[in-house]
């Protein structure tokens, strides 16, 4: 192929690049020492430290959840007293939901994979890409600062007028979230001008890897919702400090009010934990298929259906904390609405399925469980979304369940899909096969052994956050319990296999699954720069039944990567181009 | 801005492939960020709304203690200001330094007086015991939720500031380079940008001032 044209009429010369295998100098080795990495603008290597940074708040949380269920083993005292139980699941919650869930598939992999994908050398902006990271870690460095103080016992969603009445360190708690919500901003900014403005040529909206949709889409729930959570905070701050008297109805305020504006960011931040899992089943289902993904732009654009719908389902959760009949029906109506868009897209990764050559590498395997469980957690949620149901399984199990069915069985497990997927190309390593779907097979296991009896419980009137229970419970809290150990095994075996492939592991390929995205092609681990050549797309992401080597064109001779000091006759060479 | 790709290189980061990708990438982001400060004053808004339609009597009582004219007179400083901004703009564009500078300099001059007339407002305000919550304790309006006006008040007015305060530091840094020559036709970006920020400071202020000041 010689020539092709971008779209605007302008004609480039491209031509094929070969993609160098084990090469000598990537982004891991390209510049070396701790400074290279803690002031570095690389979104590779920002994604990296945001997953070392995930990994660990994720261990913290979980070894969190396993002491709350140990605690729960028995209806009488195990570890703990009852105000130690009320801190540690508060802990557990705002752990893992604003230092873990929140930043993991968007700033982790989103990072790593966003600019690479759209044959770019980095998002749009570097800096303020470096700054979201450290305004994440000062956060996370207050939260951990509540931690030694006096843990909060609030519950996450820090209600009030409890919130107010507390003697926990409420102020630090928040404060650290409300810091982290800036973070959460900058990069969904950074990720839609990114997705606008810095497409190789002929990477049309169309050709787009569907995990692009879904950042994009979480993207802009981030950017607007989040100021909401922002402002709502710093009032709960205002409130505890000087006592305006918004939220606090000792003062004449509106706890519901809270609960409204609580809900207004947190019930899309749900979305924003979701959502980007749904684009790497996208990924993962199209590559293991080996077909073109069924229904492409119905997935494309049910990502932005959710986004929008999501954000207009806040009340569901206040169904029997006093708000009106009226908005009770609305947000009950819209809460089934919102079941279509992710509805539409398991029928259409169904369909991917449907007669493809299914290759069960573990990150397939993990792409099916989320499929088995996310369906789950999903009609579960719907059916709380039915105001009679709601108010019998109101702040029981049930909602645990279904929440962590939906988090950990969709969220979770697709982050694992995902980071097994693209381990090879994050690290140059490959993980080991066998020991993967072990680890998979302990996963599913534990996690259902962990919740399945939790929809039982609740569904029988275990309500949520208890520290004892009657008799009746204990064999279901039991199961749950033995679950949930299991289910630290499974982590754990994954932890020490991937640790192993870092020291002995073998080699990566380029592309190692036989994919046609961007992310692909270019070395493993990448360049510094993403490509040694600007690339040019002229195909989709999922064109399966096209020769590889159509994927891999890219501008000849492209004075835009000769280096930066001729930057100027650049631009010279490029209006003769045109 | 079409022409700028050819004329200067030296500014443009190294990801991106011309001046006109830096330039709309970067105003993109500017309306976004504006965008993210709507709904995060939005809330306030909500809550003024949602305090108002509970209480309306109050919101007319309340409303009397605060000084319209000081209000008046802060709502045109502001408004000079985002004409001189614009200026600075404009004098970017025609490759005008020093006028970018003067401009400048009267924008931060007239961003200051807002400051200083919001100074008095509040310290005559608290002279008489009109503070922000639990420490609320004049008794001239008749109503037990009198405070929460002036809390809501506070935090409007008070974040607001804050925001001014943000964008006199910011045109401070761009008097600084701007003096030292960084920006021209070819490349005034961050002008461009803060600019739209002030605009915004200048809009959010005049929602707030017949919201609070002209209730009658």
């Amino acid at each position: 192929m010689e020539a092709t044209t971008n779209g605007n009429g302008k004609t480039l010369k491209v031509r094929y690049f070969d993609i160098e295998e084990n090469p000598e100098t990537h982004y891991l080795n390209a510049e070396k020492g701790i400074k290279s990495w803690l002031f570095t603008v690389d979104h590779k290597r920002i994604g990296i430290m945001y997953l070392a940074s995930i990994a660990f708040f994720f261990l913290i949380g979980g070894i969190l959840a396993l002491v709350l269920r140990t605690e729960l083993l028995t209806p009488t005292e195990n570890l703990m007293t009852a105000e130690q139980y009320n801190r540690v699941f508060t802990l557990h919650g705002a752990i893992m939901v604003f230092l873990f869930i929140i930043p993991s598939i968007p700033a982790a992999l989103g990072n790593f994979l966003l600019p690479i994908m759209l044959g770019a050398k980095d998002v749009a902006f570097p800096r303020l890409n470096l700054a979201s990271f450290w305004i994440y870690s000062i956060g996370a460095l207050f939260t951990l600062a509540s931690l030694a103080v006096n843990p909060i016992d609030t519950g996450w969603t820090f209600y009030t007028p409890y919130s107010v009445q507390t003697g926990s360190a409420v102020i630090l708690m928040t404060f650290g979230v409300f810091i982290m919500g800036f973070s959460s901003i900058l990069t969904g900014m950074n990720f839609i001008v990114t997705i606008h403005k810095l497409r190789a040529p002929g990477l049309t909206w169309g050709r787009m890897p569907l995990f692009l949709w879904a950042m994009y889409a979480t993207s802009v729930i981030q950017v607007l919702a989040t100021p909401v959570l922002a402002i709502t905070l710093a009032l709960l701050i205002m409130e505890r400090t000087l006592g305006i008297g918004i939220f606090d109805p000792a003062l004449g305020g509106d706890p519901v009010l809270y609960q409204h504006f609580f809900w207004f960011y947190s019930h899309p931040a749900v979305y924003i934990m979701i959502v980007p899992a749904f684009g790497v089943i996208s990924e993962l289902i199209g590559t293991f298929s080996r077909k073109t993904v069924f229904g492409y732009w119905a997935i494309a654009m049910s990502s932005l259906a959710i986004a929008f719908i999501g954000s207009l389902v806040w009340g569901h959760h206040m169904f029997v904390s006093g708000q009106s009949e009226l908005s009770t029906v609305v947000f009950s109506f819209l809460t089934f609405f919102v079941g279509i868009p992710t509805g539409i897209k398991i029928f259409n990764w169904l369909a991917t399925m449907h007669k493809g050559s299914i290759d069960m590498k573990t990150p397939m395997v993990y792409a099916c469980m989320f499929l088995f469980l996310f369906t789950i957690g999903g009609v579960t949620g719907i059916m709380l979304g039915a105001i009679s149901v709601n108010v019998h399984l109101h702040d029981t199990y049930y909602v645990v369940a279904h929440f962590h069915y939906v988090m950990m069985g969709g969220t979770v497990i697709a982050f694992l899909g995902g980071l097994h997927f693209w381990w090879p190309k994050m690290t140059g390593k490959m993980y080991n096969e066998f020991w993967g779907k072990i680890a998979s097979a302990f996963i599913f296991v534990g996690f259902n052994l962990t919740f399945l009896p939790q929809f039982i419980m609740g569904s029988q009137g275990m309500p949520r956050r208890y520290y004892s229970y009657i008799e009746q419970f204990q064999t279901m809290h039991q199961l749950s319990t033995y679950g949930s150990y299991v289910l630290g095994v499974g982590f754990v075996i994954i932890a020490v296999y991937l640790a192993h492939s870092l020291v002995k592991g073998a080699q990566a390929p380029a592309n190692p699954w036989g994919a046609r995205s961007l992310d692909w092609m270019t070395s493993s681990p990448p360049d510094q720069h993403n490509f040694k050549y600007q690339p040019v797309v002229s195909n989709g992401a999922y064109d399966y039944h096209k020769p590889m080597a159509d994927f891999t064109l890219g501008i000849a001779e492209d004075p835009a990567h000769h280096g930066h000091d001729d930057a100027v006759k650049v631009e010279a060479e490029k209006a003769e181009i045109r | 801005m079409a022409n700028a790709s050819t004329i200067n290189n030296s500014r443009v980061q190294h990801h991106f492939r011309n001046a006109d990708q830096q330039f709309s990438s970067s105003k993109l982001g500017m309306w976004l960020f504006l965008f993210t400060e709507v709904m995060f004053f939005g809330g306030l808004f909500v809550a003024y709304i949602i305090y108002r339609a509970w209480n309306p009597e109050l919101f007319t009582m309340a409303a009397t203690e605060l000084d319209t004219l000081f209000g008046a007179v802060n709502t045109a400083v502001l408004i000079g200001s985002s004409l001189t901004c614009a200026l600075a703009i404009r004098a970017a564009q025609t490759d005008n330094t020093k006028m970018v500078v003067n401009y400048l300099l009267i924008t931060i001059a007239l961003a200051t007086l807002f400051l200083v007339i919001k100074y008095f407002e509040y310290t005559a305000k608290i002279e008489i015991g009109i503070l922000p919550g639990a420490m609320y304790t004049f008794e001239g309006i008749d109503h037990p939720k009198a405070s929460v006006f002036f809390s809501i008040y506070y935090m409007m007015t008070g974040l607001h500031g804050l925001h001014v305060v943000i964008g006199i530091g910011l045109m401070i840094w761009l008097v600084i380079r701007a003096k030292a020559g960084d920006y021209n036709s070819a490349y005034y970006t961050p002008v461009e940008i803060t600019g739209l920020y002030w605009h915004l400071v200048d809009i959010i202020w005049i929602f707030l001032f017949p919201l609070m000041y002209l209730i009658d």
